[in-house]
């Protein structure tokens, strides 16, 4: 019994860390620039397609080209928003949102000419390890250990370099960060770019994991909702916090209702924190 | 807002007019087209009144609701599983609405707490909830598989005409609402809550009450067109009843004509759905790519609508 538990808890917690990679750029996004990005579930989507197509036609493999598919999609996120974005950040909700929604509809339309909606993963069969009862696939808990590695890296950058303390100040007051002499569209667009950045890390993980498939960008992008419903906006710990109970959540939630109940269940979850706690679990007020 | 300036310059005499000859157009769509043209003509009047439903809570009270996907889907639900257990098809729709206006009136109070992006996320969540549960309480619903809804005998001309009014029956009522809430203290209270809430409250507007009003009429309106849609095409899925992608076309057909006044939902919706009818037919591949170019363009060209549009060369 114990060690069902602890094959709950070890899923739950890969699970999370996916969720947590996936929400914390979004997040970022989210409490920077006061917009949702309608694209970010593409942005995951897009990067793993670019990561199998690395793998089937030159054979490179997903860790090495994790890094060039999430520069990639940095570049991408930069000057949509410097280009585009930038033009109406400052309206209100339902313009800046459905403005991502329409270019997430084109970069939805164009990934299904140029790639086809057939599912596809990267199989590496890394083998497992095993404790006792519990199994421990090793592909998975690489893309688990380098999703972290990735929100840590996030979190590296926002607390000790230049821009990352530009980022936070503009998240903490545009107008006084502007006086400061920071160039606060400059920041958008990096903000925006490092959002892709994230989600671009993720797909290259998630194509070693899942199927990778137009069909569920809505999905990934609901769970980047939940999570940072949960964790509250635009900190890299709330977050991770928040993808890591998302994924217990479901984990345990499948166990004992049903797996088709787990997806319910987060946003169960959400409209409750949503009624009871907007801020988040973890979140602190006065950055709305 | 500007699209409600123009309405009021426009005048009551104006409006009514307007709004009726577009009726009547549509009405007899069967008198000079085949029943291509009847099928967009029930489009445009389905599309009709998802607008003006939306309109009553993004447009005149500005709260940004992609709830509209999750009205369509209960309604079209409501109403199937009704007819299947055998009651009536036009009892079936009237079920639908009330049941949707129902729901609607129970979780307005849960999500119309929350402001700005907090809302929109809350009411997209009751879309992705309402599919989640149609596909996973097959019991009731059939699951992924979906559910048939029993076919109206006749033939194939009468079912066009027969829908085509269903459709314009109810477009009439919601067009016959918008004008009284645009004209009376709900519409009043709303556009107050839209500009300032907090203000709003202050003079002594019941805001959460008019929140809630307009919630559930933004809702009962979707729910009947939802179930007379499915018992138009016959068959729904989790997927296409709940659809995100209607949750926010929408809303951008309300933008493109003009948010918060009686004309600028109509004129969006006939004007998305006419252009996507053309684009459609010849950019199989592209369709989706194409309405999101549109959608851009809007936002950036036309940020009143074309409502606002008129008022910018009066000015």
């Amino acid at each position: 019994m114990s060690a069902l538990y602890a094959q709950v808890l070890l899923n739950g917690l890969m699970l999370g860390a996916l969720y947590a990679c996936i929400a914390v750029g979004f997040s970022l996004v989210w409490g920077v620039l006061n917009v949702i990005s309608m694209m970010h579930g593409s942005f995951v989507i897009l990067a793993g397609y670019l990561t199998c197509a690395a793998f089937t036609g030159a054979g490179i493999h997903p860790f090495a080209a994790l890094v060039p598919v999430a520069l990639l999609l940095l570049l991408l996120g930069y000057f949509l928003q410097l280009g585009l974005i930038n033009r109406v950040v400052s309206q209100p909700v339902l313009t800046t949102l459905t403005l991502t929604f329409g270019l997430d509809m084109i970069l939805y339309n164009l990934m299904n000419v140029w790639f086809e909606a057939t599912p596809r993963r990267v199989t590496l069969d890394l083998g497992r390890l095993e404790f006792g009862e519990v199994v421990l696939p090793l592909d998975r808990a690489a893309a688990m250990v380098l999703a972290l590695a990735m929100t840590g890296l996030l979190y590296v950058i926002l607390r000790g370099s230049r821009l990352g303390r530009a980022i936070v100040a503009v998240r903490m007051d545009r107008d006084a960060a502007a006086l400061m002499g920071i160039r606060v569209p400059r920041v958008y667009a990096a903000t925006f770019g490092l959002g892709a950045m994230m989600a671009g890390a993720c797909g290259a993980l998630l194509a070693l994991v899942y199927p990778i498939t137009t069909n569920v960008t809505g999905q990934l992008l609901g769970k980047a909702f939940i999570v940072c419903v949960i964790g509250g906006l635009g900190t890299v710990p709330g977050a991770l916090a928040g993808g890591l109970v998302l994924g217990l959540v479901e984990s345990f939630g499948g166990h004992w209702f049903g797996p088709q109940v787990a997806p319910l269940l987060g946003f169960a979850l959400m409209l409750v924190l949503l009624a009871v706690k907007p801020t988040g679990l973890f979140g602190q007020r006065g950055y709305e | 807002m500007i699209g409600a300036a123009v309405s009021r310059t426009l005048g009551s005499r104006g409006l009514p007019w307007v709004a009726g000859l577009w009726l009547v157009v549509l009405a007899l769509s069967p008198l000079y087209g085949d029943n291509y043209i009847v099928k967009i003509a029930t489009f445009v009047a389905l599309y009709g009144v998802l607008a003006l439903s939306w309109n009553f809570i993004g447009g005149y009270a500005g709260y940004p609701s992609f709830a509209t996907g999750a009205f369509v889907g209960l309604g079209a639900y409501a109403g199937a599983i009704c007819q299947n257990a055998g009651v009536p098809m036009i009892v079936a729709w009237l079920l639908a609405a009330i049941i949707v206006a129902g729901v609607a009136a129970a979780m307005g109070p849960v999500i119309l707490r929350l402001r700005g992006h907090y809302f929109a996320i809350g009411s997209i969540s009751l879309v992705e909830i309402g599919s989640v549960l149609a596909s996973n309480w097959s019991g009731l619903t059939g699951g992924g598989e979906g559910l048939n809804v029993r076919f109206l005998p006749g033939g194939p001309d009468f079912i066009a005409r027969f829908f085509l009014y269903a459709m314009l029956v109810i477009l009439v009522a919601a067009l016959a609402t918008t004008i009284a809430v645009d004209r009376g203290r709900l519409g009043f209270g709303l556009r107050c809550i839209a500009q300032n809430e907090d203000a709003a409250e202050m003079v002594g507007v019941p805001s959460t009450r008019y929140k809630i009003a307009a919630f559930v009429l933004s809702g009962v309106f979707c729910g009947a067109a939802g179930a007379a849609y499915a018992s138009w095409v016959g068959y729904i899925a989790p997927a296409d009843a709940f659809s995100i992608l209607l949750t926010v076309k929408v809303p951008v057909m309300v933008l493109l004509g003009g948010a918060g006044s009686v004309l600028g939902p109509l004129i969006g919706s006939a004007a998305l759905v006419l252009l996507e009818e053309t684009v459609w037919a010849r950019f199989l591949d592209y369709h989706q790519a194409i309405l999101g170019a549109i959608i851009v363009a809007l936002i950036f060209f036309l940020p009143g609508g074309l409502l606002g549009l008129r008022l910018r060369w009066r000015s």
